[in-house]
């Protein structure tokens, strides 16, 4: 380190850029736009995925059984209720949940419009989510045709929650059958839900008469505590009959995200936004090291004269393009972060900066510099010491 | 103003050739000279428009020996120095600085052969972004083996050794001309130079100060066994020469030191 710190020259490159305050604010106004465009975009995308997940990131469960032919959220196959009963047979399944998934019509009580709201169903007896308050609330579900009503529902399913906080009664009209609001619960919208409701399976069942009684949309199990999920995974799927899919609840997370990343133009949208921000962010700092090479020209060429090496002068512009993306990148970062509570505060999209997104927004401003200082470099070809007598 | 202790510091290779050399610019035990140009010719354009330059010029310069070349303006002398200097490559002839072969040298030879002549320019060429004390440090950052601290009180040392100590932070843009050709002059020595190059060094500078820069050039000449080679139009230096050479028509010529002076 002494070693080192007893080599060190002057900080040329430093010194050329912090010299001319203006171009250096700026080339640092311009990377850090390009940081926040990227961060925006990606975090747009990251948070869509997210949103879509919303319900599936609740579930109490280690592994997820689906049918084969469930492709997404929006369109849930059924498969025998029994397969899950099966699991039951692993010594290292705790317990399991049988849940009804389905899209159902429900009716503004205000307006009197439908819109189709996901349906949960499950024995109010049973764990389905993580969150403790909710079995609670279950326990209303033991009467027939009561709901518990997502009040983050999107506002076209009618004042539900306002109306129920201000102690009214809320009746409504669910797949043509009356039902009660019994309590409210908190999950939020997801991309293919823009609403949620939760009820019993026997509810469920009278909502819905032609599902046959013992057929579920998904199953969900809890592992005894130190058991791999994975592992027991492959074990279910091996015992198991081919019409029913095991997933972990990440891998269930993960197959749900999937489906909007591969099936909509989501990703390939925010992508692009990203790109146009790389590419808007290396011209600007291509055209500032360029002309910062050009306009110190006979300075290269007297220090070639001198004796440093060409290479010697590529890296004080490589340097420049160092700094220059440390530089920008703070900013970026702070601006980004402070952009994302407003975005999260306003649209109520799961957006929050996290390591990997910081890191990669960091690598492409770093490869967004350093490729714009490459091609600036080629101009210091130009400096020619002879030219300087 | 250039006292022999401030050569003694530790540059490295001064030492020896400072013993060799002795008070006086005689040809040294060195086994060769400090620049030696043989049948030297050198041509610009291609082409009909091709003109020759340099017409089979012959120059020795030993270590220690100052020599001033004088000339009418266009005749090639900027050429010849860049040429010494390594900065152009060589067309025909021999050009042998520091005991190496310029003629098809190679990119880091060249460098190589750069980082051991000082060169002073016609405009003074600072970086403006540094200051008079960085610029003369860009120079002693040449030097191999020295601590950043000792490269920084050598910058200093030489600054103040051309009269500008208290001028150390101000930016090139802040100083006068002559104030900047010092600056430049500081620069050039810094790197212990074994040779140096220089372009009418005292042009921007007034009678007293040009002196004193003379007379450093000199005395580096002298402590370190520096060659020094000159290009000047100034009658009130000539007095330092050791040689004086002439040039017309790309051809150089011996002159009679007393002959210039007097006329």
């Amino acid at each position: 380190m002494t070693g080192f710190w007893q080599r060190r020259r002057i900080p040329l490159a430093w010194c050329l850029l912090t010299r001319q305050p203006v171009r250096l604010l700026v080339a640092l106004a311009g990377i850090s736009f390009a940081g926040i465009l990227m961060f925006m975009q990606l975090g747009f995308r990251d948070g869509l995925f997210d949103a879509s997940v919303t319900i599936h990131k609740l579930f109490d469960a280690d592994l997820v059984l689906m049918s084969p032919r469930t492709m997404s959220s929006i369109g849930m196959a059924s498969f025998p209720g029994r397969r899950l009963v099966q699991t039951l047979a692993d010594p290292d399944v705790r317990g399991i949940t049988p849940v009804n998934w389905n899209f159902l019509l429900w009716r503004n009580p205000e307006t009197r419009a439908t819109r189709s709201i996901l349906a949960l169903g499950f024995e109010p007896s049973d764990p389905l989510f993580v969150d403790p308050s909710l079995s609670e609330k279950a326990r209303l579900l033991t009467q027939r045709d009561r709901v518990l009503f997502d009040e983050r529902s999107r506002a076209e399913f009618g004042p539900v929650a306002r109306w129920f906080r201000e102690g009214r009664t809320v009746d409504s009209e669910v797949a043509g059958r009356r039902v009660r609001v019994a309590e409210l619960v908190s999950l939020g919208p997801s991309f293919g839900a823009d609403g949620n409701m939760i009820t019993s399976s026997e509810t469920f069942l009278r909502l819905i008469p032609s599902t046959p009684p013992g057929s579920i949309e998904l199953g969900l199990i809890r592992l005894k505590p130190g058991a791999d999920p994975a592992l027991v995974a492959q074990r279910l799927e091996d015992s198991l009959p081919a019409d029913i899919k095991v997933f972990t609840k990440d891998g269930f997370v993960e197959f749900e995200k999937n489906y909007w990343r591969s099936s909509t133009a989501i990703g390939f949208i925010f992508s692009l936004g990203a790109a146009m921000g790389f590419v808007v962010g290396c011209v600007i700092v291509y055209q500032i090291l360029y002309s910062d090479v050009s306009d110190h020209l006979p300075e290269y060429a007297t220090l070639l004269a001198m004796g440093y090496s060409l290479r010697s002068l590529v890296a004080v512009v490589a340097r420049e393009g160092l700094l220059l993306a440390l530089f920008g990148y703070g900013p970026a970062f702070l601006a980004g972060s402070a952009l994302y509570g407003l975005v999260q505060s306003a649209t109520k999209l799961p957006v929050a900066m996290d390591t990997e997104r910081a890191l990669l927004v960091f690598g492409l401003i770093l490869v967004m510099c350093m490729g714009s200082a490459g091609l600036a470099m080629r101009k210091l070809v130009d400096a020619d010491p002879a030219e300087i007598f | 103003m250039a006292s022999a202790d401030r050569f003694e510091s530790p540059a490295g290779a001064s030492h020896d050739r400072r013993d060799a050399v002795g008070g006086h610019p005689v040809p040294s035990h060195q086994e060769f000279p400090t620049v030696a140009v043989h049948d030297l010719c050198h041509w610009y354009g291609q082409g009909v428009n091709r003109r020759q330059v340099l017409q089979g010029v012959n120059l020795t310069i030993s270590p220690g020996e100052v020599v001033l070349l004088t000339g009418p303006s266009g005749c090639g002398k900027t050429t010849l120095l860049t040429l010494i200097g390594a900065l152009r490559q060589v067309q025909e002839g021999s050009v042998e600085v520091l005991g190496q072969e310029l003629h098809g040298a190679s990119r880091s030879l060249q460098q190589q052969v750069r980082s051991r002549i000082g060169m002073i320019f016609q405009g003074h060429n600072l970086l403006r972004c540094l200051t008079a004390e960085q610029n003369v440090q860009m120079g002693a950052d040449l030097l191999q083996g020295l601590g950043y601290r000792a490269r920084r009180d050598r910058a200093r040392e030489w600054l103040r050794a051309v009269g500008l100590g208290d001028h150390l932070a101000k930016l090139p843009h802040d100083l006068s001309g002559g104030q900047k050709q010092r600056v430049a002059i500081a620069r050039a020595l810094a790197a212990s130079p074994s040779l140096l190059l220089a372009d009418e060094p005292t042009a921007a500078l007034d009678r007293t100060t040009g002196r004193e820069v003379v007379d450093l050039l000199k005395g580096l000449a002298r402590d370190q066994g520096c060659g020094v080679l000159m290009v000047t139009h100034d009658p009130r230096i000539l007095d330092v020469a050791d040689r004086l050479v002439e040039m017309e028509d790309g051809q150089l010529r011996e002159a009679s030191l007393e002959q210039q002076a007097v006329g």
